[in-house]
C-alpha cells in the first residue's frame, strides 16, 4: 500500500460525541474525504447515531438520514431513487452501518439491496458488536471475546460471520476490507468504489477502545495488528466476486499478541489463544488458496 | 373514461394519475393487483416511476421512506401481516414527517389465517400517526389516492387509505378513471420544502434529547388537527373539479333521524339500503359512514348524531378486552355533549358476510334497545 496524499478539506468537523480513540469515527473522516460534498449519507441506529450529533446539531456537513437498525440497505436504495426522479444523477448515497446492522438485523435488507445491485455504497465500519447498547455480542464478534452476552465465564465460542464471503456470492461489483490503521487506502478504495456503478460493500475494521477495553492510544496500533496478524485480512474483490486480491505485502506478527493488548480476550488461556492463532492460519491460506483458485479460471486477469 | 375495474385496480390508477415517483411493494393477498399492474405501468412507460421490488414488507416501507425523504412523491401498498410488518417503519414515516400515500388493504390477521376482510390490521395503527380514509366503493377508492397525496403533502404526514378485501379489492365496478393531465390541477408535482440534499445539507431523524422531543410530538399532533381543514378543503376542490364529493363522515337520511346506524367501509352501502327498507316501514332511522379515522372528526361526528336518540354501531374489528374500535371513538366523540345509549355491535370478522339480513338484526336488536350487552354485543357467534 503506498501513501496518498489526504485532501485537507474536512466534510467531518470537531464535536461529535464519539469516545476518544474510537475506529468508526476515524472510519468515517477518511471515508468522506474520498467521497466528498455530493454524498448523502444513511445512518441506521448504532454509535453513529449518537456520533452524528443531537438534534439541532451534526458534526457532518452532508445530507444525513438516520433510520431503524434493520434498514440500510433499503432506505439507501430509496433514497437513490427519489434522487434519480429528481433528475439527481451525481450523489453518491452513502449507507454507514455497524456490524449488528449489517451482519445480523440488517442482513436482510441489505441482502436484497445487493440482489437488485442498487447504486449505492454500503460501509460496514466493524467492531465487532454491539457497542451503542453496551458492548453485546453480534455474528461479527470473534471467537473467543468477551461482551456483556459472552461474559469471560461462557466467552464467545462460535467464529465470526463470514460476511464478505456472503456479499461475494451476491455477484455485485465491489467488495473491499480496510483498517483505520491505513487511511490512505481507506481513501482509494472509496475513489475507487465512488466511480463504480451498482452495490459496493466496504468493511471497516474500526477498533472500539471502550468495548475491546483497550486504551484509545492503541486504537491505531490494533487496527495494524489485525491485520498483520492475518486475522483481519486486507482484500478486494472484483469482477462481480469472481476475483480476489489479498493484501500480502506487510511484515506478519503473532495472534496472541493481537490479542493480548485487548482486555476483551484477557481470560483466554495460552491454550486458547493457540488454537485461535491456528484457525487464523488455517483462514489466511484458506483465502489464499481462494485467490489463486479464482485467478486460474481463465477469462479473469490477473 | 370510465372502465369495469377492481378495487385493486382503482388504486393503481389512482397512483398512476397522481404521478408517484417511486413505488415499492411486498406481494400479498388481497393486495397484490394493486403494484403488479403498476411494476406493469412502470415498465411499460404508462408512468414514470421507478418501482423497488424489495424483499419484505418492511422494507417497502423503509424504500419509500428514502424516496420520499430524497423529495420523490412515493407510493406503496399492503395488507394484514405486511402493515403489521411495516409498525416499526410507520412510526418513521410519521417521525420523519414524509408526505408517503400507503393503499392498505383490509384482511384479518393471523393465526388463523384468513385473507378475508376485517379491519383489525389498520386499526391496529390507529396510534401511530397516520391519517386513516376508509373507502367504500372502486371509485371512492380512485379518488381518494390524490386526495390522499395533496392531504399528506400539505400537512407533512402520510396517509393511509383502506379498503375491504374482497368486497371492494377483487370487485369490479364502473369508475370514471382520473386522468394525469387534470389531476395536475389539484395535485401539482410534489416540492418539498426541506429534502435531503447536498446544495443544503441537514441531519434528519438525529438524537432529540429530551429538551425538543415533545415539541416534536407536539407538532404531529397540531399537524393532524389542521388537517381537518385540509382534508375537507381538498376533498371540496376535488369535488368542484371532478363533480365527485367526498366527507369526512357521510351522513344518510340523519336529519329527521331518531336513531342511527353507524358503519364503515363497505357496510355503509349495505346498511343504506337496510335504511331504505326500515324508512319504508316509517322507523326514523339513518345511518353515518366514517371515512377519516386518523384525525378523528369529532365534530362532524357530533353535528351528524345530535339529533339522534340512539346510536347503534357496527365494528368490523375488536380492541380485545374492550369493545369495537369505532364504538370507543363514538363515544369519546359524543361524551359529555350528548347523553344518548350508544350500542356497539360486533360483526363481519374474517370476512363473514354483513348481508342486509345481518345489519336489519342489528337494527332491530338496537331499535328495541332490550336483551343487550352493555357496550359489545357479538352478532352471528356460533356458540
Ligand atoms: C429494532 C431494534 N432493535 C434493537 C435496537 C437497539 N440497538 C440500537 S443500536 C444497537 C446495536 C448496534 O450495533 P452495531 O450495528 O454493531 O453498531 P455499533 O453500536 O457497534 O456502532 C442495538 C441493538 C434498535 N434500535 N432497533
Ligand atoms: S462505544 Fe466504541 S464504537 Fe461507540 S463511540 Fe465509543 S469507541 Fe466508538
Amino acid at each position: 500500500m503506498r501513501p496518498a496524499v489526504l485532501p485537507t478539506e474536512e466534510l467531518m468537523g470537531s464535536g461529535h460525541l464519539a469516545c476518544q480513540g474510537c475506529g468508526a469515527t476515524q472510519a468515517m473522516r477518511f471515508a468522506l474525504k474520498a467521497l466528498g460534498p455530493k454524498t448523502a449519507l444513511v445512518i441506521p441506529a448504532c454509535c453513529w447515531s449518537v456520533i452524528d450529533g443531537s438534534f439541532p446539531h451534526s458534526c457532518i456537513d452532508l445530507p444525513i438520514y438516520h433510520t431503524a437498525f434493520e434498514t440500510a440497505g433499503v432506505v439507501a436504495s430509496g433514497v437513490k431513487a427519489g434522487l434519480e426522479m429528481r433528475g439527481d444523477t451525481e450523489t453518491t448515497v452513502m449507507a454507514w452501518a455497524g456490524d449488528g446492522g449489517t451482519f445480523d438485523i440488517g442482513i436482510q435488507s441489505l441482502s436484497g439491496a445487493a440482489e437488485r445491485n442498487e447504486d449505492i455504497i454500503y460501509v460496514c465500519y466493524d467492531n465487532e458488536a454491539y457497542m451503542n447498547t453496551g458492548i453485546q455480542r453480534s455474528s461479527s464478534t470473534p471467537i473467543g471475546a468477551w461482551t456483556t452476552t459472552t461474559p469471560v465465564t461462557n466467552f464467545k465460542k462460535r467464529p465470526k460471520k463470514n460476511m464478505i464471503e456472503i456479499m461475494a456470492a451476491h455477484a455485485i461489483p465491489y467488495i473491499a476490507t480496510c483498517s483505520t490503521a491505513w487511511p490512505h487506502d481507506i481513501f482509494e478504495k472509496f475513489r475507487k468504489a465512488r466511480e463504480i456503478k451498482g452495490t459496493r460493500y466496504i468493511q471497516i475494521l474500526a477498533p472500539c477502545p471502550t468495548g475491546w477495553k483497550l486504551p484509545p492510544e492503541l486504537s491505531v496500533e490494533v487496527a495494524r495488528r489485525a491485520v498483520t496478524s492475518r486475522v483481519y485480512p486486507i482484500l478486494e474483490i472484483t469482477e462481480n466476486g469472481s476475483k480476489l486480491s489479498v493484501w500480502k505485502d506487510f511484515e506478519p506478527s503473532p495472534v496472541a499478541e493481537y490479542l493480548s493488548m485487548q482486555g476483551r480476550f484477557r481470560h483466554l488461556e495460552e491454550g486458547e489463544m493457540a488454537g485461535i492463532a491456528d484457525e487464523v492460519e488455517r483462514n489466511w491460506e484458506r483465502l489464499l488458496a481462494r485467490e489463486r483458485m479464482l485467478a486460474a479460471i481463465p477469462g479473469l486477469e490477473g | 373514461m370510465k372502465k369495469v375495474i377492481m378495487g385493486n385496480h382503482a388504486v393503481s390508477y389512482g397512483v398512476r394519475a397522481s404521478e408517484a415517483k417511486v413505488i415499492s411493494a411486498y406481494p400479498i393477498t388481497p393486495q397484490t393487483h394493486v403494484v403488479e399492474l403498476l411494476s406493469e405501468m412502470c415498465a411499460n412507460g404508462e408512468i414514470d416511476a421507478k418501482f423497488i421490488k424489495v424483499e419484505s414488507e418492511h422494507s417497502a416501507m423503509a424504500a419509500v421512506i428514502g424516496a420520499s425523504a430524497a423529495g420523490s412523491r412515493a407510493f406503496t401498498a399492503t395488507s394484514s401481516q405486511g402493515l403489521l410488518l411495516m409498525h416499526e417503519m410507520l412510526h418513521w414515516a410519521v417521525g420523519g414527517r414524509l408526505p408517503i400515500v400507503l393503499a392498505n388493504v383490509n384482511r384479518a390477521v393471523g393465526p388463523p389465517w384468513s385473507i378475508w376482510t376485517d379491519q383489525n390490521d389498520s386499526l391496529s395503527q390507529r396510534d401511530v400517526g397516520w391519517i386513516q380514509l376508509y373507502c367504500e366503493s372502486n371509485q371512492e377508492t380512485q379518488d381518494t389516492i390524490p386526495i390522499a397525496f395533496r392531504v399528506a403533502e400539505a400537512t407533512q404526514l402520510p396517509v393511509m387509505l383502506v379498503l375491504d378485501a374482497f368486497f371492494l379489492s377483487h370487485t369490479y365496478e364502473i369508475v370514471d378513471l382520473l386522468e394525469a393531465e387534470r389531476v395536475r390541477e389539484f395535485l401539482p408535482p410534489y416540492e418539498p420544502t426541506i429534502r435531503l440534499d447536498t446544495a443544503d445539507p441537514h441531519s434528519f431523524g438525529n438524537l432529540a434529547d429530551p429538551g425538543y422531543y415533545m415539541e416534536l410530538r407536539y407538532m404531529i399532533h397540531q399537524a393532524h388537527t389542521e388537517a381537518i381543514g385540509v382534508i375537507e378543503k381538498s376533498q371540496e376542490d376535488f369535488g368542484d373539479l371532478f363533480g365527485r364529493r367526498y366527507g369526512l363522515v357521510e351522513p344518510y337520511m340523519c336529519d329527521d333521524a331518531e336513531t342511527i346506524i353507524v358503519t364503515s367501509g363497505t357496510v355503509a352501502s349495505t346498511t343504506r339500503a337496510v335504511i331504505d327498507e326500515l324508512r319504508g316501514e316509517g322507523t326514523k332511522i339513518g345511518s353515518l359512514k366514517i371515512r377519516l379515522v386518523r384525525p378523528f372528526p369529532f365534530e362532524a361526528v357530533y353535528e351528524a348524531l345530535s339529533g339522534a336518540k340512539r346510536v347503534i354501531v357496527i365494528d368490523r374489528n375488536i380492541s380485545f378486552g374492550l369493545h369495537g374500535i369505532f364504538f370507543q371513538e363514538i363515544k369519546s366523540a359524543l361524551y359529555g355533549r350528548l347523553d344518548i345509549p350508544v350500542h356497539g355491535f360486533i360483526a363481519g370478522l374474517g370476512g363473514r358476510d354483513i348481508t342486509p339480513k345481518v345489519v336489519r338484526e342489528i337494527a332491530d336488536k338496537g331499535l328495541a334497545g332490550t336483551d343487550l350487552e352493555r357496550d359489545i354485543n357479538w352478532i352471528g357467534v356460533k356458540t
